[in-house]
C-alpha cells in the first residue's frame, strides 16, 4: 500500500488505513479515498484514481466509473474556493437566480468554469438542505444562508481580499449570512482547506493541518 | 412538561446540544443501559411495533414490521440514511448537527434489537459539518464505553462508520445508497430481493432514514404504546416539518400530526409574507403533487389524509408558493432537478425527464406551441401510465414518476395560466 501513495502526506497515509479498515470490503473505500487523493493531487486526477485502484483492488477504469457517477469528485482541477449557488426550488422562490448572477459577475466566470488565476470555481447545484435559509450557497461546502445578491458580492469580495487558508461556516455566516433554517447553536472550529468536504476522516479538516 | 420527543434538548440547551456531557446529564442513554441489560432484541422490535411509527424517510413504512422482514443469516447490518437531498429537505441536517448523540444511542439499540454488529450513518457529502458533529459524537460515544467491544460489560459489540456521499440525490433511494456504500455508482437496484434479505454485501440489511432511528431512545424509556398514543392513530408520535419558499417563519418544526394545513402554513410558519395570497403548495417534498389553498386548506396534516387528497407526506418538506409565483417557472425548476438527477439506467426517466424539462424552458422562453400541453402530459404518460396518485411505475425506482408531480399539478390546478403563457408566446413570436 505504501509504494503507491508514499507522495502522500502522512497524515493521509494514516487516514487511508484506517478508512480500508473502517469497511467490511476494501472496494467500499473507494468514495473516501477519492477524496483524499483529490486533496493531493487538487482534484480526482487520472493519477488520484489510478493510485485509490490499487489501494481498493480494482481496476482504474472501475474507479473513474465510480467517480464518473458523483458530482463532487471533480475531474477537471477546480479553484481554490468552489463557490456552489443553490438554484433548487426554495432558493429559487428566495432569489437564488439573483444570487447566481451576483456571484458570476463578482467572479468573471460561468457556472462550470475555473478563473484563470485558479482562485474560483463556480457552480450552480441543486438542493444543498438550507432551504429554511434560502438562498443559500456554499463556498468548498461549508454553508452560508440567507444570502442577498449584495451580501453575495461582498462574500467574493472578501474571499478574494483576505484569502483565507481555512473557510469557516461561521465566519462566513457572521459576516454575509442571514435567515438561517434553524438555530445553529455554538459555532465549530473546523473549516475546508481545499474544494473537499471538510470532513476528519477524510482529510480537508483545517485544524489538524 | 414539553410534548417534543426529538427537538426538547435543542431547544432547552442551544450552546451544547450536541456534546456527550450534556446528553448524558439530560438523561441521555439511559435507554441504552436500559435496552442492553433489561430487554432482550425481541422485547425491542415488540416496542418499536407497538409503537406504530412511520418511517420519515418518505415511504411511511412501519418500522417494527420492516424489522421483521430482516433475514436471519448473519453478518447482518443497519444503514441509517442521512442523504437528504429531496429539495425542501433539511430536517436530518439539523438532527445530525444539534443532537448527533440520540441518533447514535438509536443506532446502537437498534443493533441490540436487530443483532448487528456494524452500522453505517451514510451523509450527503454536501453536509460536512453535520458529518463532523456526528464523527466528534462516535468518538465521543467509544471513549464512554458505549461503542466497541463488550460495551458496558453486557457482550454485544457494535462499531459505527460514517460513510460521505459524493453529491448524487439519487442514493437516497435504499438500493442506490447501498451501492454507494459498497463503492459502486448509485445506481436503484431491481426489487425483490428487498434489503431485508440482501442488502449491503448481498446481506441482510435494514435501511433507516435518521428521524426515524432517533426517536427509538424516547421509545425504549417511555414504551412503544405511550408512543403510539401521541397523535392521530396511523400518524404516531411526532413529526419533523421543513417549511421554506414564501412563508413567513421558515425552519424545522417537530409537532404532533393531526393538524389541518391552514394550522402549521398561517399558525405555526406564520402565513404568507408580505400580505401576499397563499398560492399552492407542496405537503411533502419535491415529488409530491401540490395542494392547493381553494381545495386542500381544511385537509388534516396526517399521512393518510395526505395520501386520500392526492399527495403524500413524504420527506415533510413544505414548499409554500405565493400568488407571485411563475407556475410554470416553479415546475421548471422541479424537474430540471429531476432531469438532473436521473441515474440514466431506464429509458423512460433519463429521456423523459430531460424532454419535459425542455418543452417547459420553451414555454417558459416565450417560444410555447399550442401543443405542448399535450405533449407534457404525453411524456408524463410515458413515464407514468395513467397519472395516477400514488403513480405506476414503468421504472426502476420512483423518481422518474416524481418528475411528473409538478406537471400533473399545474396542468390540474393553473391549467389558465399555463395556457396563456403559451398563447402569449405565440402572439409574441407572431
Ligand atoms: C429517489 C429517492 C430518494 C430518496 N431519498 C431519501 C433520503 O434522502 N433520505 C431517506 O431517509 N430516504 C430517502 N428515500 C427513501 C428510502 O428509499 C427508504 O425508503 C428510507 O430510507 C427508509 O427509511 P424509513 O423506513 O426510516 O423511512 C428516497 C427514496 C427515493 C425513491
Ligand atoms: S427511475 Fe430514473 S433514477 Fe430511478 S432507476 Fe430508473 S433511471 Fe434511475
Ligand atoms: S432549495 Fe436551496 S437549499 Fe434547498
Amino acid at each position: 500500500m505504501n509504494q503507491v501513495i508514499s507522495q502522500w502526506s502522512h497524515a493521509n497515509q494514516e487516514r487511508a488505513g484506517k478508512i480500508l479498515d473502517a469497511y467490511p470490503e476494501k472496494r467500499s473505500a473507494i468514495m473516501p479515498l477519492l477524496y483524499i487523493a483529490s486533496l493531493e493531487h487538487d482534484f480526482a486526477s487520472p493519477d488520484a484514481m489510478r493510485e485509490v485502484a490499487e489501494l481498493t483492488g480494482v481496476t482504474p477504469a472501475q474507479v473513474l466509473s465510480v467517480a464518473s457517477f458523483y458530482t463532487m469528485f471533480k475531474r477537471d482541477g477546480v479553484g481554490k474556493y468552489l463557490v456552489s449557488v443553490c438554484t433548487s426550488i426554495s432558493c429559487f422562490l428566495q432569489g437564488a437566480d439573483e444570487v447566481l448572477e451576483a456571484v458570476e459577475e463578482a467572479t468573471g466566470i460561468h457556472h462550470g468554469e475555473t478563473s484563470e488565476d485558479g482562485r474560483f470555481s463556480v457552480e450552480h447545484v441543486e438542493c444543498i438542505g438550507a432551504c429554511g435559509g434560502a438562498p443559500a450557497v456554499q463556498v468548498n461546502y461549508e454553508l452560508v444562508e440567507g444570502l442577498t445578491p449584495d451580501k453575495a458580492r461582498q462574500l467574493i469580495e472578501w474571499l478574494t481580499d483576505s484569502q483565507p487558508e481555512v473557510v469557516l461556516t461561521d465566519e462566513m455566516q457572521q459576516l454575509f449570512g442571514g435567515q438561517r433554517s434553524f438555530d445553529w447553536g455554538s459555532s465549530e472550529p473546523e473549516g475546508a482547506i481545499a474544494p473537499v468536504p471538510a470532513f476528519g476522516p477524510y482529510g480537508s479538516v483545517g485544524e489538524d493541518r | 412538561m414539553t410534548d417534543l420527543i426529538l427537538t426538547s434538548r435543542m431547544v432547552d440547551h442551544p450552546a451544547d446540544s450536541h456534546t456527550i456531557a450534556r446528553y448524558v446529564d439530560t438523561g441521555g442513554y439511559k435507554a441504552l443501559t436500559k435496552a442492553l441489560s433489561e430487554m432482550t432484541p425481541e422485547t425491542i422490535i415488540e416496542e418499536v411495533k407497538a409503537s406504530n411509527m412511520r418511517g420519515r424517510g418518505g415511504a411511511g413504512f412501519p418500522t417494527g414490521v420492516k424489522w421483521g422482514f430482516l433475514a436471519a443469516t448473519e453478518p447482518r447490518y443497519l444503514v441509517v440514511n442521512g442523504d437528504e437531498s429531496e429539495p425542501g429537505t433539511f430536517k436530518d441536517r439539523q438532527l445530525l448537527e444539534r443532537d448527533p448523540h440520540q441518533l447514535i444511542e438509536g443506532v446502537i439499540i437498534s443493533s441490540y434489537a436487530l443483532n448487528v454488529h456494524h452500522a453505517f450513518i451514510y451523509i450527503r457529502g454536501e453536509y460536512p459539518k453535520p458529518a463532523r458533529r456526528v464523527q466528534r459524537a462516535i468518538y465521543e460515544a467509544y471513549e464512554a464505553g458505549y461503542l466497541g467491544e463488550n460495551i458496558h460489560g453486557t457482550g454485544f459489540s457494535l462499531d459505527i462508520t460514517v460513510h460521505l456521499g459524493g453529491g448524487a440525490y439519487i442514493c437516497g433511494e435504499e438500493t442506490a445508497l447501498l451501492n454507494s456504500l459498497e463503492g459502486r455508482r448509485g445506481e436503484p437496484r431491481l426489487k425483490p430481493p428487498f434489503p431485508a434479505v440482501e442488502g449491503l454485501y448481498a446481506k441482510p440489511t435494514i435501511v433507516n432514514n435518521v428521524e426515524s432511528i432517533s426517536n427509538i431512545p424516547w421509545m425504549i424509556n417511555n414504551s412503544g404504546i405511550a408512543y403510539a398514543a401521541i397523535g392521530p392513530e396511523r400518524s404516531a408520535g411526532t413529526r419533523m416539518f421543513s417549511l421554506s419558499g414564501h412563508v413567513e417563519r421558515p425552519g424545522n418544526y417537530e409537532v404532533v400530526m393531526g393538524m389541518t394545513w391552514r394550522d402549521l402554513i398561517y399558525d405555526i410558519g406564520g402565513g404568507i409574507p408580505d400580505g401576499r395570497e397563499l398560492k399552492a403548495w407542496i405537503p411533502g417534498g419535491a415529488s409530491a403533487p401540490w395542494f392547493v389553498p381553494e381545495e386542500h386548506l381544511e385537509t388534516l396534516v396526517t399521512i393518510d389524509d395526505i395520501a386520500q387528497a392526492g399527495s403524500m407526506a413524504g420527506s415533510g418538506a413544505v414548499i409554500v408558493m405565493d400568488d407571485t409565483t411563475n407556475v410554470v417557472a416553479a415546475a421548471h425548476r422541479l424537474v430540471r432537478f429531476f432531469a438532473h438527477e436521473s441515474c440514466g439506467q431506464c429509458t423512460p426517466c433519463r429521456e423523459g425527464t430531460s424532454w419535459l424539462e425542455n418543452v417547459l424552458r420553451r414555454i417558459l422562453d416565450g417560444k410555447g406551441r399550442p401543443e405542448d400541453i399535450d405533449l407534457l402530459l404525453e411524456i408524463s404518460n410515458g413515464i407514468s401510465p395513467g397519472l395516477a396518485w400514488p403513480p405506476a411505475m414503468t421504472t426502476i425506482c420512483p423518481l422518474g414518476p416524481s418528475a411528473v408531480s409538478p406537471i400533473t399539478s399545474i396542468t390540474r390546478w393553473f391549467m389558465p395560466e399555463v395556457e396563456a403563457m403559451i398563447g402569449g408566446s405565440e402572439v409574441s413570436n407572431v
